[in-house]
């Protein structure tokens, strides 16, 4: 019966969203009265869950799974279900639990809910808040299901400390041939920099920095706080940017702590796109620009002059408070 | 090769959004709809299949009558006839399951990784594993050579190239081909897509997994709290001290 919860790792370490919906799942199991068993796949060191409630860890070692596979990865998640007899199943919003959750809705005739951003509203009927309308609006969302799949949104739970202590059980499931029909050719992947999706600070950039030479303070700013950088359509549609950095209604979602937009004006598809981020900044030579109107915080000045400022601020911050 | 494209009606990127019936229904009024952008991606990228390749690409809704001008400009940019599944698209699953009893005649069915709209973001897996296809999601590249595909997908702070073979899903968005890429239906094929074939086939009797049981609209926006260029320690301190961001 136990609440069965997707903790992701990567390299052998666990993503600070495995904390995030182990926090979740612990909740959850509150509600109903029950456990929490995780299940790791090829992680190094499982102990660290206990610290967010997770009672029990299915962990399972297998060279075959080193590389994500949607459909194996949600045929291991079947069988934890099953042998756990769990009625409910939690996994993140990161491009990989996207990908797996439909295929595992099927294999445990679940219905699956993406996007949830709080507990559920009540265990019977089972409900829970998601958001839709691309973050303009929310859907309350009953699932009707014996097993329910819930998807939880990025940065929506936070982390919730338990002082439980977790068992590992080693958990060696059936894997099917047929599963690896689609095979990971090659990754490409920058080492060492901060990802949209794990980033807790983005730094945007969009038509108002005129070109992309114009950058290279837009990652000096980033650096200084640690952030991912990002820009608006129209600049990944120039080529300024990549795609991959491209955030909005049909670019990437932002649900950071902080986002700075320099030179971005705010078309309602951007601002959709990034609302489930808890802080903006904006910087915008333009007042009228709509996006003051969505904005936490605003500096109307002119980006080249207020961003290499604000990076020197910023030092001398973080050396003052080192 | 057969394509089938997947193709969601919902409401034009700039729609405002609100509700009726006591916060239960999308209010459609004024609301301009369109060909959900990731599936328009997707259509295009077919579009390219059928040119080079000889393919042969039909779309397909799930949706009532309304969903019709969807389809016929679906049809004007280019694809060669179209169904539509006569259903109220009422969850994720309901669509997928309706889909497959399509799909499954097809050696590739390219949908959009999620629907602007609801944003559920399932159907291409559950349609794949519904048919027993190979599914490659957050697809942004695609070559189709015989039987063997070659997809790449986005991955957190990356991408991955994957070699799959056909029938496949894919879960397709901007990347699959360029924002300048997309066709604007001219003259000819619009008056071209009138002749085109519209079938329309009734659905299949299938349950829903979940419900769309009321909205919300997010809390009004306090003040923005405007900051001098000339006082940027400020904006540190409360980035620091008040939002405790930094």
């Amino acid at each position: 019966m136990s609440v069965l919860v997707y903790t992701e790792t990567e390299n052998g370490k666990f993503k600070k969203t495995a904390f995030e919906v182990a926090s979740y799942a612990k909740g959850v199991a509150d509600m109903i009265s029950t456990t929490v068993t995780a299940v790791a796949i090829n992680a190094d060191d499982t102990s660290e869950l206990g610290k967010y409630g997770v009672d029990k860890v299915l962990s399972v070692k297998n060279d075959k799974l080193n590389n994500f596979n949607a459909k194996a990865y949600a045929d291991v998640l079947k069988q934890a279900a099953e042998k756990e007899g769990s009625k409910v199943v939690v996994v993140s919003s990161s491009a990989d639990a996207k990908f797996m959750a439909p295929v595992l809705a099927i294999n445990l005739e679940a219905g699956y809910a993406s996007n949830v951003v709080a507990l559920p509203e009540s265990e019977s009927p089972f409900k829970v808040k998601r958001t839709a309308f691309t973050n303009k609006a929310f859907n309350i969302t009953e699932i009707t299901t014996d097993v329910k799949l819930i998807g939880l949104s990025k940065n929506a739970f936070g982390l919730k400390e338990n002082s439980a202590t977790s068992t590992a059980e080693d958990f060696s499931p059936a894997l099917n041939d047929a599963d690896f029909s689609t095979e990971v050719a090659s990754i490409d992947k920058v080492s060492g920099k901060v990802t949209i999706a794990d980033a807790e600070i983005v730094v945007s950039g969009g038509r108002g920095l005129k070109g992309p030479e114009n950058w290279g303070m837009v990652e000096e700013l980033a650096d200084v706080l640690g952030a991912a950088t990002a820009c608006s359509k129209p600049v990944s549609d120039m080529g300024w940017r990549p795609h991959g950095e491209h955030v909005g209604q049909t670019g990437k979602p932002v649900a950071a702590n902080l986002y700075v937009a320099i030179g971005i004006s705010g078309a309602i598809q951007h601002l959709a796109g990034i609302n489930a981020s808890k802080v903006k900044l904006v910087i915008n030579n333009d007042p009228e620009a709509p996006f003051f109107k969505a904005a936490d915080y605003g500096v109307v000045g002119d980006a080249f002059e207020v961003v290499p400022q604000l990076i020197e601020k910023l030092k001398e911050f973080k050396a003052n408070n080192a | 090769m057969k394509i089938l494209v997947c193709i969601s009606h919902v409401p034009d990127t700039t729609s405002k959004i609100n509700f009726t019936d006591g916060d239960t229904k999308f209010d459609t009024n004024g609301v301009q709809f369109v060909i959900n952008p990731n599936d328009e991606f997707g259509l295009t990228r077919a579009m390219w299949f059928k040119e080079k390749q000889g393919a042969t690409v039909t779309v397909v809704s799930v949706g009532e009558a309304e969903t019709e001008p969807t389809l016929r400009k679906a049809l004007a940019i280019g694809a060669d006839e179209a169904i539509r599944i006569n259903a109220k698209p009422t969850d994720g699953f309901f669509v997928a399951k309706q889909l497959a009893e399509i799909a499954k005649d097809y050696d590739l069915v390219i949908a959009g990784r999620e629907s602007i709209d609801y944003n559920g973001g399932m159907v291409p897996g559950m349609l794949a594993t519904l048919t027993n296809a190979n599914y490659v999601n957050n697809c942004i590249g695609l070559e189709v050579e015989g039987e063997n595909a070659t997809a790449i997908r986005e991955i957190d702070g990356g991408k991955e190239t994957l070699k799959t073979t056909l029938p496949l899903v894919i879960g397709g968005q901007k990347g699959l081909v360029e924002e300048s890429d997309l066709k604007i239906p001219n003259m000819r094929g619009i008056m071209m897509a009138r002749k085109k074939t519209l079938n329309v086939v009734e659905p299949t009797d299938s349950a829903n997994t979940t419900q769309a049981v009321k909205f919300e609209k997010p809390a009004p926006k306090g003040e923005v709290k405007l900051v001098s260029p000339d006082n940027l320690d400020e904006l540190v301190n409360l980035l620091h001290n008040e939002a405790k961001v930094i």
